[in-house]
């Protein structure tokens, strides 16, 4: 025995003790057993306290509906508030503590909530803290959330991992207590494939609850058995701590595994949990029944739990919440209570029922018509207050009280593509509308199957009947005899005048806080549960639910399911953020992509920067430089006097064929295409379907049939995905094949007057790349290094004399270190997407920053590029109205009239003179730079009328970061505006 | 004959390999890859081209077929040829000089990376991956799916034997996807 409470039998280990400290005290219990069980069976009814009222709250039931017994499970960084002792399975070093109260469980300061009660009732936040409405935030917010914490967290990173997956099966039974098992037994038998999932650690359900036998062996004895024939079964997946979280579209449950929470930490390479995507061809709802309560005053006392509840502490974990238990019912389920206690030793004060036919026994006292009206017991009930059937009163001692209302069927995973359930009068309770979720049927007690014997039938038969739906043969697994036991019961939801009487004990909702609703019209459930927050929180109200709108409908006199219930949505218990997440997260939380010269870029300490999933290098720093400007200044100005190389391989490469290829290009393009001549390269526009510029980059054509189609870095699989719409939808006639052939091949621009000498000792000598043999805009495959195919492209991003040379992936990095000891003799100088941007800015070409999703072809300097003598995709209406006014904003240089003043990108431009407001706007920086060659800042931007601008001073302004300069308007090409070093 | 010293996807001179409780993960350089689209019209010739090369029938959607070179489907009248990179480094060559016309090739070799996986659970490892159902998988299938978001292939070679295939420059991110899963679920 360990602890005062421990009863004989039951199904745990008592070969292995678990040692467990709860609020520092150390205790003892078994494997098998939870921390609920073993809390009971140390003697420990007080766990924690309310939510509003601070009220000394204890456990209530047994599984994951429990809405009292909240705890903070271990310490550190695993710290995790709001976890319910009645799933979390005991293990040895176990750590947990109550939480909302303060200093200590026992004495609670802000229990004076409860004194205070009269002024706290539904809606009293709403009404109390209107004004002044900048308190809200500042005072009213922080205190009540110090006095209603539901735990803390520990504020560090988590340091468990998380895992998504993914399974699919022909049937998946949601719930394997009886109806699950023998569903599970029929489909398998078949050879279905089968998945078995039930939250519980160990599988059968109420089975290890109960009592009673199924053919010769007992429940728990049947379950074990099942699960062994199960277990042989290569099609059946049997997963135990695995709760089915939500029903989505075609089938598609979710479903949390908890792999590691039994655990003190997770093995090594073991995520905690693991969210499944599973895909069902059929899905059966076996997931059971949850008790109900019966309303009455002072029903919240530790040691008042559901009759259902004690019964499993009883009989599955020998654990008792108090020597001596009174039970309150109003159905024949409420006696087994009684009945297995009694059997087990356990002192049953009296049996309380609200029939005046209640079934009676010598064994304990039945009383019969009564009803408990009050209980009494500061920190644990001591005594409970009865009104006889005669009217009169008596007190009853008892540590304990288990109450049955009855019970309602788990219709949640039925309800979340909008099925509502059906009241069923036979029951009192609701039953589940199949309608909404095609492919979904449900067994069991959650069908309102609600004896053992119907369980068992209507599983069989269920996995029968969705097996042959899918063709599939299968004969319902006979089942042995067992308890059909019919359902008695008289609906029975509140003591007549009570008042303090909790429907929602974990948010503190009493009969009275819902009358008060009615009676401000708030009586729509939906309002009803938002009013007075009934249902919400992690057990979702699935103990209180129920009575709320019992009483609702009798306020309202209308019939229970006239008032309807609210909508049930996944999740069906709270789900760790991490499941969510997996693996992502972190430096995982999106791949990464690297550059073929990452490596070696790497080596010689380059700086990266993220660009979309890529990692480039943005500069190269060297000794002695202390300023990223240093570094950048001298990659650009090598670069313009001597030679540089930077990595362009992210920009996107799209591989285009077929006879139809340059028509296809044409259609795709603005400009011309159709007569590029083979061995030349074109800048190139597109436009989308709206005429706003889409990307730029250029087409090489290496055959009649055959180009390359660059893009920029960011729209390579935006223009991707155009292109092959664009294929398929809107010219199928076209012959004409696409594939990216982004990674396949390293491309490097070798850029600056000494680029031409510097390839020419990598280029086999058989190809001439003179400026005759080979001149700007000329491509070709050549072949490098003594043979290797390669594709070199005379194109410049940077205004100098410069080449693109591409060779397959995997020789970039060899290719780039010869590049570099080649052009030693020229002090060839590595450079990155920061000297590249400078250069590019001081070339004036367009980026990503001018392509921004609302500019044309005219607001960049290239109207006439948009050829009228073909139909090209955007080309119509590019030449709508709006998008071509006179003062339209075209691309303009501006440089500062103080040479050392900023010109930050993102400010705005306006006229001398003018108000510096939205109306007067003219116009904005896009991309800006400090230009080493120039020595001052130099930007480029949108200027209304900028073509006709030329030479004008005006303000470059940006309220946000105080500046205000003046600048002057100048062409975008401050460097060679002629053009003659690229064609050098 | 160049001198350029090829690098592995994960940047190593030779294959990276790893074990997990006996399930084998390599790093797999050794083949070239070729994508090869039937012109319009071609779509015959295209076929014949494929199944010659590979000494089977072209495979269907979703399926893989040959031997020494094999091929999987990617697409209608759209196919990707693996070959021993050793001695088909010119396979896009090859393959249009016997195309006629009729296909539109392209070198695919350097676009991808590759990685194997041999031994036994692979279906648990694939449960964590990727949406396909490995386990219903006897063989001969290829299917594209998203693995650690990045668009792969996924070819059963055999029940204790697959390939992910998937874009080149984030194969660090892909073998981390793998090696974890292989963790995980082994």
């Amino acid at each position: 025995m360990s602890g005062p409470n421990r009863l004989e039998g039951g199904q745990i280990d008592r070969t292995r003790p678990l040692n467990f400290t709860f609020d520092g005290k150390r205790m003892r219990g078994f494997a098998g057993d939870t921390l609920a069980s073993a809390l009971v069976a140390n003697g420990v009814r007080l766990m924690g306290r309310s939510f509003k009222y601070h009220r000394p709250r204890g456990v209530f039931c047994a599984g994951s509906e429990e809405p009292n017994a909240l705890v903070e499970l271990r310490s550190g960084a695993r710290q995790e508030p709001n976890t319910r002792a009645t799933t979390a399975e005991l293990y040895e070093g176990l750590d947990a503590r109550s939480q909302n109260r303060w200093p200590s469980l026992k004495f609670d300061a802000l229990a004076i909530n409860d004194f205070l009660s009269p002024f706290l009732s539904a809606g009293f936040y709403y009404k109390t803290f209107m004004w002044p409405s900048a308190f809200w935030e500042k005072v009213y917010e922080p205190i009540i959330r110090r006095a209603a914490g539901l735990g803390s967290i520990s504020f560090q990173p988590d340091p468990d991992s998380y895992d998504k997956g993914f399974l699919h099966c022909d049937l998946l039974i949601i719930g394997a207590g009886p109806s699950g098992l023998a569903a599970a037994l029929s489909a398998g038998r078949a050879g279905a494939r089968v998945i078995l999932a039930d939250e519980d650690f160990a599988i059968g359900g109420r089975l290890n609850a109960e009592t009673f036998t199924i053919g010769d062996a007992t429940g728990a004895e049947w379950a074990a058995q099942t699960v062994a024939e199960l277990a042989t079964m290569t099609t059946v997946r049997l997963m135990t701590r695995t709760t089915v979280i939500g029903s989505f579209d075609h089938g598609t449950y979710g479903a949390v595994e908890r792999v590691s929470d039994h655990l003190a930490e997770p093995a090594a390479g073991k995520p905690r949990q693991i969210l499944w995507r599973i895909y069902s061809k059929r899905a059966l709802l076996c997931a059971g029944a949850t008790e109900r309560p019966i309303a009455f005053d002072n029903n919240d006392r530790p040691g008042i739990m559901l009759a259902g509840g004690v019964r499993t502490y009883a009989n599955r974990w020998a654990a008792t919440p108090a020597a001596r238990v009174a039970v309150f019912t109003n159905n024949d389920d409420g006696h087994r209570t009684a009945a297995d206690l009694h059997a087990k030793g356990v002192k049953i004060a009296a049996v309380i029922d609200t029939r005046d036919d209640a079934p009676v026994t010598y064994d304990y006292e039945v009383l019969r018509g009564a009803q408990v009206v009050d209980t009494k017991g500061r920190l644990g009930l001591n005594f409970v207050e009865v009104m006889l059937s005669d009217g009169t009163s008596r007190t009853i001692e008892t540590g304990a009280l288990a109450v049955s209302g009855g019970w309602n069927p788990n219709v949640h995973m039925t309800c979340h593509q909008r099925g509502r359930p059906i009241w069923n009068h036979a029951l009192a309770a609701f039953v589940p509308d199949l309608s909404g979720t095609p492919g979904l049927s449900v067994a069991g007690a959650a069908n309102g199957h609600l004896s053992t014997h119907g369980a068992l039938r209507s599983g069989a038969d269920g996995a029968a009947a969705a097996l042959a739906d899918l063709g599939i043969t299968a004969i319902a697994a006979e089942m042995p005899e067992t308890e059909d036991a019919p359902i008695n019961i008289t609906p029975f939801w509140t003591v007549r005048g009570a008042s303090r009487a909790w429907l929602d004990l974990q948010n503190d909702v009493t009969v009275k806080d819902v009358k008060l609703a009615h009676q401000e019209n708030f009586s729509s459930v939906e309002h009803l549960k938002r009013y007075t927050t009934l249902g919400m929180a992690t057990d979702q109200g699935k103990t209180s639910n129920i009575g709320g709108l019992a009483i609702m409908a009798e306020l309202a006199g209308k019939p229970i399911p006239e008032v309807g219930t609210t909508m049930f949505r996944p999740p069906y218990v709270p789900v760790a953020i991490g499941a969510f997440a997996g693996r992502s997260r972190d430096k995982n939380f999106r791949p990464t992509r690297k550059t073929p010269s990452h490596y070696w870029a790497e080596e010689r300490g380059a700086v990266f920067v993220e660009v979309g999933m890529w990692l480039r290098a943005q500069w190269f720093p060297r000794p002695g430089e202390t300023h990223w400007r240093q570094s950048v200044d001298r990659e650009v100005l090598q670069t313009r006097r001597s030679v540089g190389i930077c990595d362009v391989t992210t920009l996107g490469k799209i591989d285009v064929q077929g006879a139809d290829a340059a028509a296809f290009l044409n259609k795709v393009y603005c400009n011309a295409f159709a007569k590029l001549a083979v061995g030349k390269t074109r800048y190139g526009l597109m436009l989308r379907e709206d005429g706003i510029a889409l990307d730029d980059g250029t087409a090489g054509r290496l055959g009649e049939d055959h180009f390359v189609v660059t893009t920029t870095t960011a729209n390579a699989v935006p223009v991707y995905r155009h292109m092959e719409f664009v294929r398929q939808c809107l010219f199928p006639d076209l012959d004409v094949q696409l594939i990216s052939t982004t990674e396949a091949w390293a491309q490097f621009a070798v850029a600056g007057p000494n680029s031409r000498a510097l390839l020419q000792k990598v280029v086999d000598p058989e190809f001439d790349i003179s400026n005759q043999g080979f001149e700007f805009m000329a491509c070709a495959n050549i072949t490098v290094c003594g043979g290797l195919r390669a594709r070199l492209f005379r194109i410049s991003f940077s205004g100098e004399l410069a080449f693109e040379i591409a060779v397959p992936t995997r020789y970039g990095d060899a290719l780039m270190r010869k590049l570099m000891a080649a052009g030693e003799e020229f002090d060839v100088m590595p450079y990155g997407t920061e000297a590249l941007g400078v250069m590019r800015i001081e070339k004036g070409h367009a980026a990503g920053n001018e392509l921004n999703g609302t500019t044309t072809a005219l607001n960049l300097g290239m109207g006439r590029m948009v050829s009228k003598k073909k139909d090209s995709i955007g080309s119509i209406l590019s030449e709508r109205e709006g998008m071509n006014t006179d003062d339209g904003l075209k691309l303009v240089g501006l440089k500062p009239v103080n040479a050392d003043d900023p010109v930050p990108a993102g400010g705005h431009l306006m006229s001398k003179g003018d108000p510096v407001d939205a109306a007067h706007d003219q116009g904005y920086v896009t991309s800006a730079c400090f230009s080493p060659n120039l020595g001052h800042g130099i930007a480029i931007g949108y200027l209304k009328s900028g073509d006709r601008r030329i030479g004008e001073i005006i303000r470059l302004v940006s309220p946000l970061t105080g500046v205000d300069v003046d600048v002057e308007v100048t062409s975008a090409h401050f460097i060679d505006p002629d053009g003659e070093r690229l064609r050098a | 004959m160049h001198d350029l010293q090829a690098i592995s996807p994960l940047g190593g001179v030779a294959p990276r390999t790893d074990v997990v409780a006996g399930v084998i993960l390599t790093e797999v350089t050794g083949f070239a890859l070729a994508s090869v689209a039937a012109r319009l019209g071609g779509e015959a010739p295209t076929m014949a081209l494929v199944a010659q090369q590979i000494g089977a029938a072209a495979p269907g959607p979703g399926r893989a077929a040959g031997h020494s070179l094999s091929a999987f489907w990617v697409g209608p009248d759209q196919w990707m040829i693996e070959a021993p990179f050793e001695t088909h480094e010119d396979l896009v060559e090859r393959l249009v000089a016997q195309a006629g016309g009729h296909a539109s090739i392209t070198e695919q070799s350097d676009g991808w990376c590759r990685f194997d996986l041999r031994g036994p659970g692979l279906a648990e490892i694939f449960a964590l991956l990727c949406a396909l159902d490995f386990p219903s998988f006897t063989g001969g299938e290829a299917t594209r799916t998203s693995i650690e978001h990045l668009g792969c292939f996924v070819i059963c070679r055999a029940v204790d034997h697959a390939s992910v295939i998937g874009p080149r420059s984030a194969a660090g991110s892909l073998h981390h996807a793998l090696l974890t899963a292989m963790r995980a679920a082994l």
